[in-house]
Parts: C-alpha cells; structure tokens; sequence
C-alpha cells in the first residue's frame, strides 16, 4: 500500500488537471501582494501616527479594553502599582523584561517573574499578568503577544486580568503592517506563538449575550508611554 | 426513502411549526445583524475585500500540492511533525495513537469542526480517554450529549434555564439565569482541567505555506489554553486551510470575524509554528499536525465546485439563511449546517443520500451575498440537484419534467393544457394530489380567471 | 422600441392581468408591443429541479422564440433571470451558446428595462393607496434590482410607500420548494408576510409574479387585509 501522503498529493495533482474559473469578482481580481490590495478597501488604520492613536483609543474603547496613556515609564509603572491596588491583586506574574522589572518592583503585592521559574499551577493563582507586546494594530485594536516578548504563551492568557505595557512607537495603522513587522523582525525563527489580542475574552454562546472573560482575562488594560 | 431524508423531513418539519424556537432563534441572531452592519460600515469597499479574500484563498487552493508542499517542509522545519490522513478513519487511529505513545490520560480540546467531522471525541472516550470540550458552547452541548446546532455558535438554540439545570445536575452548581454567572461556572470548572490534560487538541483555521504556521481563531481564549497547557499539542486540519502568505491573513481574519460574527476581530487569533522552542518558558513539548483529506480531493476535482474549499467556515451563509432560521441546525443531521453543509455534505458523505439538503432550499442567494470568500453557495446548490437527477432519477422527476416538457414544446397543448387546468381548478385544488396538495394545506391559489392572456392577447389584437 | 413581451407561462394562465398591464405601461410608454404567441414556459421548474437535459430543450425552444426580436422584456425578475442567467449557464459548451448569451444581452426584467435601458421612472401612473415592497430574490440577487422597481413606485402620485422589515428575507416560494417542502416554506411566507402585514399598507407589490403567489397564498389564507399587486399593475393604472 502506498502511503498516504503520496496518495493526497496524487489524488491532489490529478484533481488540478482541470482548471477551475475564477471566482465572480468586483473589480479585476488583479494580482499582487493581499494587503496592498486590499488597504483601500479595508477598515482605516489611519494615515499618520496621530490618526491611528486616535482609531485606536476608539476600537479599544468598543472592546472594552482600557487604554491608560501616560508619559513615561515611571509613570507606567505608577499606573500599575495604583491599579493593582484598586483592583485588588493579591499575586501579579510579570515577563522578565527590562522595562517590567521596575513596574514589578513598584508593587506592593506578591510577585513573581513568571518566565523565569514558570509553574502552570502558580500562575493559575496569580491575579494578573503583566507582559510586553510585538506591536499594536490600530485598524483593529488588536495586540499583538508573541512567546518571546510575553514571557510564554499561557502568562497573557491564564491569569484573570492581562496588562500590557508599549511604547506609542510601537502601533502600527494595520494588520497588514503589523504582520510585515512580524516577518521582518522574526524571519524564518518565529516565535512558537504569536496572538492576536483583540479585547478581554469573551463568550456569546449563552442566548448570544455578551459575556467578558470566558477562559481568558476578563479584563485587558493597555498602557501606552509616550 | 433514505434514511437521512427521512429523519430530515420529519425533523424539518416539526421545527419549522415550532413558532417560538424560531423566534428565539431570530432573536439571538438580532444581535449579530446590527453589530455585522456595523463593521462592515467600516470597510471602505467591503464587495472589493471580498474579492481580495477570495482571490487569497483561490490562489493556494487552485494550487494546492505546491502550497500544501511549501506549507509542510516550512512547518517540519518549526519542528511540528505532520501527519497525514487519506480519511476519517486514518486520522483517529493517528490521534490514538499519539495518545498512546504519550501515555495520555486526560485530553481537552478546543473547538475544532474537523474533529467533530472524524466523531473523534467518540474514538477517544471508547479507547478510555478523558476529553472535555472547553469551548463552552461545545462543552454545553457535550453535556447535553448533542451534535453543535450551528457549527460557530453550537448551543444558540438552548435557552439559559436548560443550561442552569444540566450544570445543576453535571457540576452541582446552584441554579442561576445570569449568562454571566453560566460562564463563570465553565470557566472555574475548566481551569483545572486544562492544566491536568496531558494533550490539548485543537484545530486550524489557516495552514500558513510561507511561514509553516497554523492559525487559530477564537474568541474565549480556550484554544490558547489548550495549546499552552498541556505537554501536547494536536491539531488536525483539513488540507484545504492553507493560504500562500502571511499577509493574506491581514485580509481573511477580520473578515472572518466581521462576516461571522460582527466583530472587527475575533479575540484571538492565534499564529503556531511548532512545540516550545528553546529559550520559551511554557507551551508543549511535542506539536502534531493532522492533514486529512477526506473526501476533500473529490471537491477538488469537481472545477465547478472547487471554491466552496475556500470556505474559512465563519458561518455567515447559516447566520443569513431563513432555511436555517426555521429548520434549525440539528435537522441537517451533518457535522456543517447550513447553505455550505448542504453543498459539501454531498461530496463528504455521497449525494444520493444527501442531495435533500440541496433540493430543500429556496435558492434565494442570501448565503452567496453573506459569504466573504465568494463561495457560489446557492449555484451550488442548482449543481448538486443536476448531478443528482443524473445519477440516481426518481421516476417520478422523470415523469413529471418530461412531461412537462413535452407539453411547453407545443404551444397548442400548452394553451389546451392551461384551459383544462383553469376550467378545472377548483375540483383540483380539494384533490390530494402531488404539489398541489401541499400548498393548499396552508396557502390559497388566486381565482383562475375565465381566459388567459394569449386568449385576451388574440381577441384584443384581432 | 419594439418590444416582445415575455410573459411567464404561470401569469399566462393564472393572473393574465399581469401580462396585458405589462403590455399597457409600454403601449403608454410609445413602443411597439409583440407576443409571440409559440411562447410557453422558460423551463425553469425543470431546470431547478435538476433535470437540465429537459429544461435544456425548453431553453433551446425559447431562443427560437425570440429569435429577431430586438428586446425582450418580462414582468418576471425570476423568469428573467433564468433567461438571462441560467441560459448561458444551461447551454455552455452546445452550439447554442453564443445566441443564449445574445439573448441575455436582449432580456430585461420590466422594471430593470423602464428604468435602466429607457431612463423612465415617471410613467404618469397614479395609484393613492399605501404600498409596501417584496423584493423578488431572483430580481434582487440574480438581477441586482433594487432601487428601479422603487424609483418607479415614488413616482406614482398619490402612492404612500412604506419599507417592511425582513427587506431581504425571502418569501418561501422557490418555485417547487413551495411544494416539496411545505412547511419550511409555509414557515418563510410566515416570517416574510407577518412583516409585509405589519405594515399597514394596502397592497404590496412586487416585480415577481411567483413571490406574489406565494405571500397572496399565505397572506389570504390567514386573513390579512393587505393583497398582493404586480409593479405593473400600479404602474397601468392611470385613472
Ligand atoms: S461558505 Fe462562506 S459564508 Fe459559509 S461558512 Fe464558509 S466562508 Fe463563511
């Protein structure tokens, strides 16, 4: 018997023989890269930095994620520290990261450089998750988390509430522009892992009612410096 | 009759007289209209974008061996293994054995319609598996021990009192009718688990030939637990998810939540090129990739019929389709539901036993409008009735368009044909005969009037 | 213009009323009016039921019909449709496949041909009732007709128009759908006529005479005060 991957792509190669048409199009379905294509049809992402700030606060705002803008990385780390005790947080897991140890250390709650020791099982009782980003898609209000700059897959998705702290410079207008950045930056040595946040989870299986934090942080902040 | 058509008809039948499921049904899809028009108020041209979506999606599927070729060697290179399945049967022995080797005792999964396709949960529980659905629709409706109602939202048919009581009677759980609370009762339930399962498996929504990456699209963050969790990671993808770049995806995915779901995104999409890699704290140590065809070459060889392969399954053509809307997604009795199950569960699983869902259609087109991939959905669906009436006949369809026919050939006949019908049609219209008996039942036919046009044409014309 | 009616084989016999206003509003309008009276039926039950080898031979029959004439025009968005669409579709690859896709060229649905290919919209009807609309999918979807049959409806004096919900839902008939599965239909002519009944107009039109079957079926049956009315018909009415 032959194997079954020569056997689908035998199948495969006897099935394209016949050329099937192309399907019924707008306008002239002329080649060329997708998101070049598509930009002018696509949401905005905005024309200059300022632009995409602005769609950006309003996407986020539709999410239901906050945005807290501050000036500086103390004042980042000022935002934190006053949330976590607004909020509560009795455990916060962090990625080791230069610009996060100084929030970290402007806690006055446990906490623990999760990448460094990690424990599935710890970071299950941990509060909130403080990790960096890849970049900032403003056309959508997605964040985009990858394994490396975010301390691992599960720190920006297990733990109750997901802070992420950028630089303005880092919102690109789209997500055409936030996956070239991907490329160029990456290049065939992809992190493991890389997501797409666009809001805190959420769930509308139940009568299609919005629910905030299925399995993932029920609450998402995004603190932008500079 | 087979069995398929019959149980459909039945089904179909008594849902589409159930007054108050149907208008529970409209109601919970009101929402997904308002917040679709909404988005796609953004798009600056949405009819171009789905030119582009359905171009990216055209161009790796009309090339699939080089793509799927690409795809596989990028993929290896990440480090995943790839395995490969000619049918449903290949790729649960596959995942079985994965288990196995791995001495898995408990196994979660995230939502995976291809799974559902293969009934592989059934597979693992026989061979003595724990598997718990995470997705919570999917979880509901294992509770419920029922097939998905909708293959993007599985339980919108349940009302939240059904749901308390089977978390009462599963999870002993205190009754409740917040959807709130509902959630976070999943929620509690599940974390354990997710960090007790040994394999997490989950589907793909896009194979990425450029990078060697899987996507993943989901909105409760489930999926991302699974693939992080457990040591594991399956994911079993049909062959035809693959796209040629990473860029196409700045197309297919906010169109796949908009036109799905009525969101600008869905909360996670999700890029996987491998197990952990060195130097990452967490994630699994082995990733395995399910290829499968089943049946999805037979698709591929039918020209007429390719695209519907590009289908990014977002459920648009289900959330639009008043057949949906009042038959409900269980009558179907197949693993896709709506306009896109009723053309592919022909070529999944023989059309002599599933051209009724093809033949049960108004062919209004909403699907075709709705779908973001330009899929010729209700065209389709005309083919599906051709090929049928070519390869298995009733006698009856014979006879009755022959007959037809032979009569629109002469137009004497035609016109005599007319005044007996007309002449006639009050003593037809009491007779229980074929057609005509089933539309009196519930609608009224208008007066047949003393001559018909060609008649008062001639007169007024002479 | 010379115009060939194209008068579906159903409207021939069951609301020939349909056909001769369809004949007046173009009568009115300065053109010249034809039947050909070999016209029967477009072969579209046949063709939707599979059976495209005889839905063939009546397509090849209606070609020679209309064989010479200039435009043909038809009160029908769904039999249009079929000859404008399906024909091609049907007789791809056969010897008739380059006069089906002149006859395409030459098929307009009634509307589509005041408004599109002679540029009216006022065709001096009056009509002072309250008129809401069915869009026809077959007209909607296959034709792209929407705003036309509207623009000719705004314009009739004395006519209240009203928008329904459920504008885009289809109404169930499907042609042997309506027959085959009747209580999946039923369930559409429900959704879509409850919407047309509420309302409050008098009438509703539609460019569809099958549509009009369908939703003047359910609508009697159940006793709702709102018939069905062909665009023709409101548009012949000049009184
Ligand atoms: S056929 Fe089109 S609309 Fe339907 S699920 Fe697939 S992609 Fe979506």
């Amino acid at each position: 018997m032959s194997d079954a991957r020569s056997d689908i792509f035998a199948r495969i190669r006897e099935a394209l023989k016949v050329k099937a048409p192309k399907p019924h199009l707008k306008g002239d379905g002329a080649p060329g890269k997708t998101s070049t294509v598509a930009k002018p049809w696509l949401p905005d992402g905005g024309e200059t930095a300022e632009d995409s700030l602005t769609i950006l606060a309003e996407q986020l705002a539709k999410l239901k994620a906050v945005l807290i803008r501050v000036p500086d990385h103390a004042s980042a780390a000022k935002a934190v520290a006053e949330l976590s005790v607004s909020k509560n947080w009795k455990k916060v897991a962090y990625h080791g990261h230069d610009l996060l140890r100084p929030v970290a250390a402007a806690l006055t709650c446990e906490n623990w450089e999760a990448d460094a020791s990690f424990d599935k099982q710890r970071l299950e009782g941990c509060d909130a998750g403080i990790t960096t980003c890849e970049s900032i898609v403003a056309q959508l209000g997605s964040i985009l988390v990858s394994s490396t700059s975010s301390g691992g897959r599960a720190l920006s998705i297990l733990p109750h509430v997901h802070v992420v702290i950028a630089e303005t410079s880092q919102v690109v207008p789209d997500l055409g522009a936030a996956l070239a950045l991907v490329k160029a930056r990456h290049g065939t040595d992809m992190p493991s892992m890389l997501s797409f946040i666009t809001g805190p989870s959420r769930t509308g299986d139940i009568e299609r009612i919005l629910v905030l934090g299925a399995h993932g942080p029920k609450e998402l902040f995004l603190i932008l410096v500079g | 009759m087979d069995d398929s058509k019959a149980i459909f008809l039945k089904d179909a039948t008594v849902n589409a007289a159930d007054g108050d499921q149907r208008a529970f049904i409209n109601k919970a899809l009101g929402g997904y209209y308002t917040n679709r028009d909404l988005q796609k108020a953004r798009y600056r041209d949405w009819e171009r974008a789905r030119d582009a979506a359905s171009m990216a999606k055209w161009s790796a599927v009309n090339d699939l061996a080089n793509v799927l070729e690409k795809f596989v060697s990028n993929f290896e290179r990440n480090g995943g293994v790839v395995h490969w399945a000619r049918d449903a049967e290949e790729a649960r022995v596959i995942i079985l054995k994965i288990a196995e080797d791995v001495k898995a005792k408990a196994i979660v999964k995230s939502k995976c319609m291809t799974t559902e396709e293969i009934h592989l949960n059934d597979a693992l529980e026989k061979a003595g598996y724990g598997v718990v659905e995470s997705d919570l629709g999917e979880f509901i409706q294992q509770l419920r021990g029922e097939a998905p109602y909708h293959f993007v939202f599985p339980c919108m048919h349940v009302k939240r009192e059904a749901i308390s009581e089977l978390f009462t009677k599963h999870l002993g759980t205190a009754p409740t009718d917040s959807p709130e609370e509902l959630t976070m009762i999943a929620r509690r339930h599940l974390r354990q688990l997710y960090i007790d399962a040994d394999i997490g498996i989950t589907g793909a929504n896009f194979l990425v030939a450029e990078t060697g990456q899987i996507s993943i699209t989901e909105n409760e963050g489930n999926a991302r637990l699974t693939a992080a969790l457990p040591r594991i990671h399956i994911a079993l993808s049909g062959i035809e998810k693959v796209v040629n770049h990473l860029d196409d995806l700045s197309v297919l995915l906010p169109m796949l939540a908009t036109a799905g779901a009525g969101q600008p995104m869905t909360c996670y999409n999700t890029l996987y090129s491998g197990p952990r890699k060195k130097g990452e704290c967490d994630g699994p140590e082995e990733f395995h990739l399910v290829l499968m065809d089943n049946a999805r070459t037979r698709i591929l060889a039918d020209p007429e019929q390719r695209d519907s392969l590009h289908c990014i399954r977002c459920g648009a053509c289900l959330n639009v389709c008043p057949i949906f809307k009042n038959i409900g997604g269980l009558a179907y009795g197949t693993t896709y539901q709506g306009p896109i199950g009723s053309v592919i569960t022909p070529h999944l699983r023989g059309l002599k036993q599933w051209n009724h869902l093809s033949a049960a259609s108004s062919l209004c087109g909403a699907c075709t409008d709705a779908c973001p991939v330009r899929i010729d959905l209700h065209h389709h669906l005309l083919r599906n009735r051709r090929n049928a009436s070519k390869e298995s006949p009733t006698l009856f369809d014979l006879a009755f368009h022959h007959g037809f026919t032979f009569v629109i050939k002469r137009p004497w006949l035609f016109a005599l044909g007319g005044r007996i019908f007309r002449a006639t049609l009050p003593l037809l219209q009491k007779l229980p005969l074929p057609y005509m008996g089933a539309w009196m039942k519930t609608r009224d036919l208008p007066k047949a009037p003393a001559q018909s046009f060609r008649d008062q044409w001639k007169n007024q014309n002479v | 213009m010379r115009v060939s009616l194209f008068v579906p084989c159903f409207v021939d016999q069951l609301t020939p009323k349909v056909g001769l206003a369809t004949a007046k509003v173009l009568k009115r309008l300065g053109h010249d009016v034809e039947f050909r009276s070999a016209q029967t039926c477009c072969g579209q039950p046949s063709f939707n039921s599979g059976q495209w080898d005889v839905a063939r031979e009546g397509a090849i029959r209606a070609l020679s019909v209309f064989r010479g004439a200039d435009v043909v025009v038809g009160p029908s968005g769904s039999c249009v449709a079929m000859m404008r669409n399906f024909y091609p579709e049907l007789l791809k690859g056969t010897p008739h496949a380059a006069e089906a896709d002149d006859l395409a060229a030459r098929t307009f649905e009634f509307s589509e041909f005041l408004v599109k290919k002679l540029g009216v919209t006022d065709v001096g009807a009056k009509f002072a009732k309250k008129v809401t609309y069915h869009d026809g999918c077959h007209a909607m979807r296959e034709l792209r007709l929407k705003e036309e049959p509207r623009q000719l409806l705004r314009a009739v004096r004395g006519l209240e128009f009203i928008e329904a919900d459920e504008g885009e839902t289809c109404c169930g008939f499907g042609g042997l759908f309506s027959a085959k599965f009747p209580m999946i239909s039923t369930a559409m002519a429900q959704v879509k006529g409850g919407a047309l009944a509420r309302t409050g107009a008098d009438y509703v039109v539609s460019s569809d005479p099958s549509c009009l079957l369908q939703i003047g079926g359910w609508l009697s049956r159940e006793g709702k005060p709102i018939l069905p009315l062909h665009i023709a018909e409101v548009l012949a009415n000049d009184a």
